[in-house]
């Protein structure tokens, strides 16, 4: 028990004193789990949109495919990001395992269908015919497909919500293509991982309640989100 | 009315979904300043033919030509979705401001900005709507909601407007106060118009023509009168409220008038047909007059019946009467009790000659 109230009280000493490790391990973890997020934004929105709104032949394969890569098991993607990755691998050249950007490949690889998902069925959510009155409004396909993303932006917040809340909290990956290597690519879930083996509960409470905090906030502004009705 | 050349036209137009044949309109053609409705029950292809009409979906035969020109590529779909608009049943805002909803449309056609708002805010203060302007879309009512859809189709100016079941979703009061304002508007600014809907009163109150559809295809087109008290088969006929239906012979043709058998009774109607012609007797239920006994009476038909049924409708009760044919009349509920009208009681009823349209079996 003493153990734990030690940690606490440390903890909470490290982070008001802006302990500079610390505050470089959150400002990389957000710099890289941000990055990623973007990365898989603009991929997921985009795919899910286009599938939200073609019909073709393997639409519903497709939907299932992206729906079952919403829960992909960190350790699976690290492990097949480092194959990748890997000096023979196909993408060997790029050098760049071991290095922040392959955590960021990782992670977005991870998010990327959670935001293609929720994008999707955002989109599908929007009434049946709205695409029709936006268009009899005198758009253009590509002025109605920009108005459907917008009348879909607070479930396209949420999607960014919970892509970033996975790739931050994630920890597999990380420290399979990242390596944990100090000042580079240690994230906070890696350095809770190290610092817990190693004993030093301390700091690895005071990173706990960092990701804890995140991940409250992300939760609050999800809940926002989802009490917002839309217009009749 | 229907002077010049059409607004729009069509000819053989052909809407197929899954191989099955949902529309086959072979020619239809609106004019300027026009308000025609289309009337039927569901899946009579109203809101098919209103989709196929501005494009919004795609015919799979067929001609649409706007002010002559024919409608064939995508580049001249968006340049007549540019010219028209279309309202649906839900009012379909975007989640923002009541203004920016109504601006909507306006920005889409690259309207410049400067001029946007006097536009707005006419077409809000037209809509009764201009203190609604800064509220969010998501806290409108109803009738509200579909203030702002309107506003936002008609601050376009389009040429043409289409109507697809506008008011289906409103409450009766709602509906009113809102058909009084769409008929003003609609007066001031000319528009020609094109609604669907499924409310043969709606259709009666707003437009100059009716078209009657049922199954995919147009069954009667013609004046709002001349389709309610002239129905040319008994689908139009039961859909426009002609509650009274009966088959006879042509007896007697003099002149214009004619003596028609029904089960041994004789009814005089106005029409021209041969005697020993088969025919079909349409008569509307507000044409009946009921009366306790036979009065002296400027109508030419006047007979003593026994009253089968008294169904309650509401704002009347319908009589089905039976004088050797099965008449139905509407009584309000004041006569209903002045006449001490009750199921088995006896009662005289009339209507004129000209009350019975008639037409071949």
């Amino acid at each position: 028990m003493e153990l734990i109230l030690e940690g606490i009280k440390k903890a909470f000493w490290l982070l008001f004193t802006f302990d500079p490790e610390v505050m470089g391990i959150t400002l990389l973890s957000l710099k890289i789990s941000g990055t990623a997020t973007l990365v898989s934004l603009f991929l997921g929105v985009s795919v899910g949109t286009v599938v939200a709104l073609n019909r073709f032949p393997g639409r519903r394969f497709v939907i299932s495919l992206i729906n079952t890569g919403m829960g992909l098991p960190p350790v699976v993607v690290g492990l097949f990001v480092t194959i990748f990755l890997w000096r023979n691998g196909p993408l060997g050249f790029l050098q760049v395992l071991y290095t922040p950007t392959a955590i960021i490949i990782a992670q977005a690889v991870i998010a990327t269908p959670i935001i293609m998902g929720v994008s999707l069925a955002a989109i599908q959510k929007l009434p049946e015919n709205m695409r029709l009155q936006i268009l009899a409004l005198g758009a253009t396909r590509f002025q109605m497909i920009v108005i459907l993303i917008k009348e879909a932006r607070l479930p396209l917040l949420a999607a960014v919500m919970a892509g970033f809340g996975s790739v931050i909290s994630e920890v597999g990956a990380s420290i399979m293509v990242g390596g944990n290597i100090k000042g580079y690519t240690r994230v906070l879930t890696t350095a809770t991982v190290m610092e817990t083996s190693r004993g030093n509960f301390d700091v690895a409470i005071a990173l706990g309640i960092l990701l804890l905090l995140f991940s409250f906030i992300i939760n609050a502004i999800l809940t926002g989100v989802q009490q917002r009705e839309r217009p009749r | 009315m229907n002077q010049g050349p059409p607004i729009l036209s069509v000819k053989d137009l052909k809407v197929g979904r899954g191989g099955v044949s949902v529309l086959d309109v072979p020619s239809l053609d609106v004019f300027e300043g026009e308000f025609l409705s289309l009337i039927g029950g569901n899946g009579a292809g109203k809101s098919t033919l209103l989709l196929s009409l501005t494009g919004l979906i795609e015919a799979s035969g067929g001609e649409i030509r706007f002010r002559g020109n024919a409608v064939s590529s995508s580049r001249d779909m968006l340049n007549l979705r540019r010219k028209i608009t279309m309202v649906f049943q839900e009012p379909l805002l975007f989640d923002t401001s009541v203004f920016d909803n109504v601006a909507s449309g306006l920005k889409l056609h690259g309207f410049p900005g400067k001029n946007i708002r006097p536009v707005v805010e006419e077409y809000l203060a037209l809509f009764g709507i201009a203190h609604l302007s800064g509220r969010s879309a998501r806290k409108l009512s109803g009738g509200e909601s579909q203030r702002t859809s309107l506003a936002r189709a008609f601050a376009l100016q389009p040429e043409m407007i289409f109507l697809d079941e506008p008011f289906a979703s409103l409450d009766p009061p709602t509906k009113e106060s809102l058909i009084e304002d769409l008929s003003s508007v609609m007066r001031t600014k000319g528009i020609t118009a094109v609604m669907a809907t499924h409310d043969r009163m709606d259709a009666l109150r707003l437009s100059d023509r009716i078209a009657v559809m049922d199954k995919g295809a147009v069954i009667q087109i013609g004046d709002a009168s001349s389709v309610m008290n002239r129905p040319e088969n008994e689908v139009v006929a039961s859909f426009v409220g002609v509650e009274t239906t009966i088959e006879g012979t042509v007896r007697d043709s003099n002149g214009g008038l004619l003596d028609i058998s029904i089960n041994g009774a004789v009814i005089r109607a106005v029409g021209d047909f041969e005697t020993g012609r088969r025919v079909m007797c349409f008569i509307r239920p507000e044409q009946v007059t009921i009366e306790s006994t036979p009065s002296r009476t400027s109508a030419r038909n006047v007979f003593v019946g026994r009253i089968e049924r008294i169904t309650p409708m509401g704002f009347f009760h319908r009589l089905s009467i039976d004088c050797g044919f099965m008449l139905s009349a509407h009584v309000t509920h004041q006569a209903l009790q002045d006449l001490q009208l009750s199921e088995g009681a006896e009662v005289a009823v009339s209507f004129k000659a000209t009350s019975v349209h008639v037409i071949k079996r």
